[in-house]
């Protein structure tokens, strides 16, 4: 192991995982989004909805995301949506992992009773009332921890985003590795950062599920 | 410069090729990480400790970094040690790999949850624990996760579109290529991005089809 | 000296302070079949399960037919041996432990095929004629799942039976059934000791051990309590815990 290599390059490192973050934080927060529209879409009245929510997953998660980045960045243009990478980095993926933290959400709500909102409904409470009062309140406990797991997911996904030249962890070790010839300390180096990262968001996770968990 | 599909007929052959490739990718990937992930998690759960714990970090590492990374490190490390692999045979060992580890996670829950009394009635007919492993909990495990293994593995045949940056031409590759050639992302994305959700759309209804075919036992 | 077919000697386990078989001896001749009844938690299963050495003792020595079974050996000849020894102990547990992916007709010829290297045909005609001998010939391609209890157990029989052992151990083997099962499993068992096949049978029917039994062991915490034919203990108990288990377990089934 190289560590004079090492200490010389990790303060770029560093500079690119504050990207990483950035976008990590970003997909993460349109991801959420997305998915809580798509949840609705999916479980709404309206057949329309219900179909336009399915063809939103569908889509997104039938095709791998770093299509969907490079159609939204190479393609975009052709359909007049000029981005620069960055931000078609933050729309791809984050519209991507949205998919999937729809039915994570979907699928949290669905496992709540039905008697949950029947009951509610005959106290007098509305449908949006007796959901808003009585389900989400349990399903949103319910969907903390598989929300994890796509947020784990996610950050690891930014990778993506170095297959269109924005300068974060992955893209760094990769000139890195292509200048110096040391893969594993370069691998070494992104991999502690990414572990970093994942690991203090991963505890964040589980100290958010213990803290709202009902007693047993 | 607006949208005209009528540049991706001359490439019909060029797609055609990359899909081939990319099932090929996946198939091979998908049956390494299988039969990784059934070794991996007989590793981790009754290996000594001296092998398991080096393992064990392993799989920390590659379920804590992307496999983009991974397969910068697989590729270009393994040039640095000597050993010149093809891509494709890099991006198998890289997504295969990547995918047992995630895969073993599975088996081992469920060969956790195989009743302990199989392996015992297995040990009274005098089968060693190996032989016991082989022909009673392994089987058990495995069907278990069939469902979820089958997951991971539509999530595979998506991630294999990443090995396209270490050059194997399979269907991104490919799309690129054209696009090197005729400057129509969108058209050949799009085109891509069909054929992929085709080639998935087709590995869901196998996985169904397993799924049912399996259900007799239980 | 001469040996008895099963000897039990000075068989004693402890789980840290916890004694839970406390110096316990005991002789079975071939062909004897000896029941072995007391209060759950006595050690009764722990015994059983200590002549295949699923549970191994902490001191004492099981021999079977002038072999050692729980012989002091290094890790990887022990192994060897004991998985040797085995294939002559059966073994049938409460819940019927039977493998749910493979058929009946698999279940049975799993073992005998991959250890006594037996050809597919010799495997089939034994799963056959083990499977006829419980009853069990007509659903000898159904899977596990597909099976009542009672019909469970005469398949876990039957694989035991399979391997030629020259002891079976029967673990509450009726306990986990419904009540109308019973006779079923009961019927098979009694087949067997009129096969003079030497049994050993931890049981909570006390009807069944005193027809089938030629001797009876009540044990209790730890220790045997009373031996004898199953006349004398269960009608002419001499330890007042016998008797007042015999109570409670005639008040129990009543």
């Amino acid at each position: 192991m190289d560590t004079e290599l090492i200490l010389k390059v990790y303060p770029y490192f560093l500079e690119a995982a504050v990207v990483t973050i950035e976008l990590s934080i970003l997909t993460i927060v349109l991801g959420l989004i997305c998915g809580a529209l798509g949840a609705t879409a999916r479980l709404s009245r309206f057949k329309a909805l219900r179909f336009l929510g399915a063809a939103y997953v569908s889509f997104f998660r039938g095709t791998p995301a770093l299509i969907q980045l490079f159609l939204l960045y190479f393609g975009g243009p052709q359909i007049g949506i000029q981005l620069d990478a960055f931000e078609a980095g933050v729309i791809g993926l984050g519209v991507n992992i949205g998919a999937y933290m729809t039915e994570t959400m979907r699928g949290a709500i669905i496992a709540i009773d039905k008697g949950q909102g029947e009951a509610a409904r005959t106290l007098g409470l509305s449908r949006e009332q007796a959901f808003r009062k009585v389900v989400l309140p349990q399903a949103l406990r319910l969907m903390i921890r598989p929300l994890g797991v796509n947020i784990n997911a996610q950050i690891k996904g930014t990778a993506l985003v170095s297959a269109i030249s924005v300068v974060e962890l992955t893209y760094t070790a990769q000139r890195y590795i292509g200048s110096t010839y040391k893969p594993f300390e370069m691998f070494f180096l992104a991999g502690v950062l990414y572990l970093v990262i994942i690991t203090i968001t991963g505890k964040g996770v589980a100290y958010l599920d213990r803290k709202v968990r009902l007693p047993a | 410069m607006g949208l005209d599909f009528s540049v991706l007929p001359p490439f019909y052959g060029t797609l055609a090729l990359g899909v081939l490739w990319t099932i090929a990718i996946t198939a091979a990937s998908a049956v390494l990480s299988f039969f990784g992930g059934i070794l991996l998690a007989v590793i981790a759960l009754y290996a000594p400790m001296a092998i398991r714990l080096p393992f064990r970090f392993v799989a920390w590492l590659f379920m804590g970094t992307p496999l983009l990374l991974q397969l910068f490190l697989i590729y270009f490390g393994l040039v640095q040690i000597g050993i010149d692999l093809p891509a494709f045979v890099a991006g198998v060992i890289g997504l295969g790999f990547h995918f047992a580890v995630y895969n073993s996670e599975l088996i081992q829950t469920a060969m956790i949850a195989v009743d302990k009394g199989q392996m015992e009635a297995a040990r009274t007919l005098g089968l060693s624990r190996r032989q016991a492993l082989i022909k009673v909990v392994v089987p058990q495990a495995v069907r278990d996760v069939i469902p979820p293994i089958g997951n991971n593995m539509i999530a595979l045949l998506k991630d294999s579109a990443l090995v396209s940056v270490i050059g194997v031409s399979e269907l991104t590759l490919s799309a690129q290529r054209a696009i090197g050639q005729t400057y129509r992302a969108f058209e050949f994305y799009a085109a891509a991005a069909v054929l992929y959700y085709i080639i998935n759309l087709g590995m869901e209804a196998v996985l169904r089809w397993f799924e049912n075919r399996n259900r007799l036992y239980r | 000296m001469s040996q008895a077919f099963v000897e039990i000697r000075h068989a004693q386990k402890s789980y840290g302070q916890l004694e839970v078989l406390k110096d316990i001896s005991l002789n079975v001749d071939r062909g004897q079949i000896v029941a072995i009844i007391g209060p759950s938690g006595s050690g009764k299963s722990t015994l059983l399960r200590a002549i295949n050495d699923l549970d191994p003792l902490t001191g004492g020595e099981i021999w079977l037919d002038g072999v050692q079974v729980n012989k002091a050996l290094p890790h990887r000849q022990y192994e060897k041996h004991i998985n040797q020894m085995r294939q002559e102990i059966g073994m049938v547990f409460q819940h019927f432990n039977l493998f749910p992916h493979l058929t009946v007709r698999e279940n049975v010829t799993m073992a005998p095929k991959l250890l006594k290297k037996i050809s597919d045909k010799e495997a089939n005609a034994l799963a056959e004629e083990q499977l006829d001998h419980v009853g069990m010939l007509e659903r000898i391609d159904y899977y596990p799942a597909q099976l009542s209890g009672g019909q469970k157990q005469r398949v876990a029989i039957a694989r035991a039976l399979a391997m030629k052992p020259k002891l079976m151990l029967f673990d509450e083997a009726t306990s986990a059934l419904d009540p109308e099962l019973v006779e079923e499993v009961n019927l098979v068992m009694k087949k067997l000791a009129q096969e003079h096949m030497t049994m050993i049978i931890v049981t909570h029917e006390m009807d069944f051990a005193a027809s089938v039994c030629d001797r009876v062991l009540f044990m209790d915490q730890g220790v045997v309590v009373e031996e004898g034919p199953p006349e004398q203990v269960f009608k002419n108990p001499t330890q007042e815990r016998t008797r007042n288990f015999l109570r409670k377990h005639l008040e129990g089934a009543k």
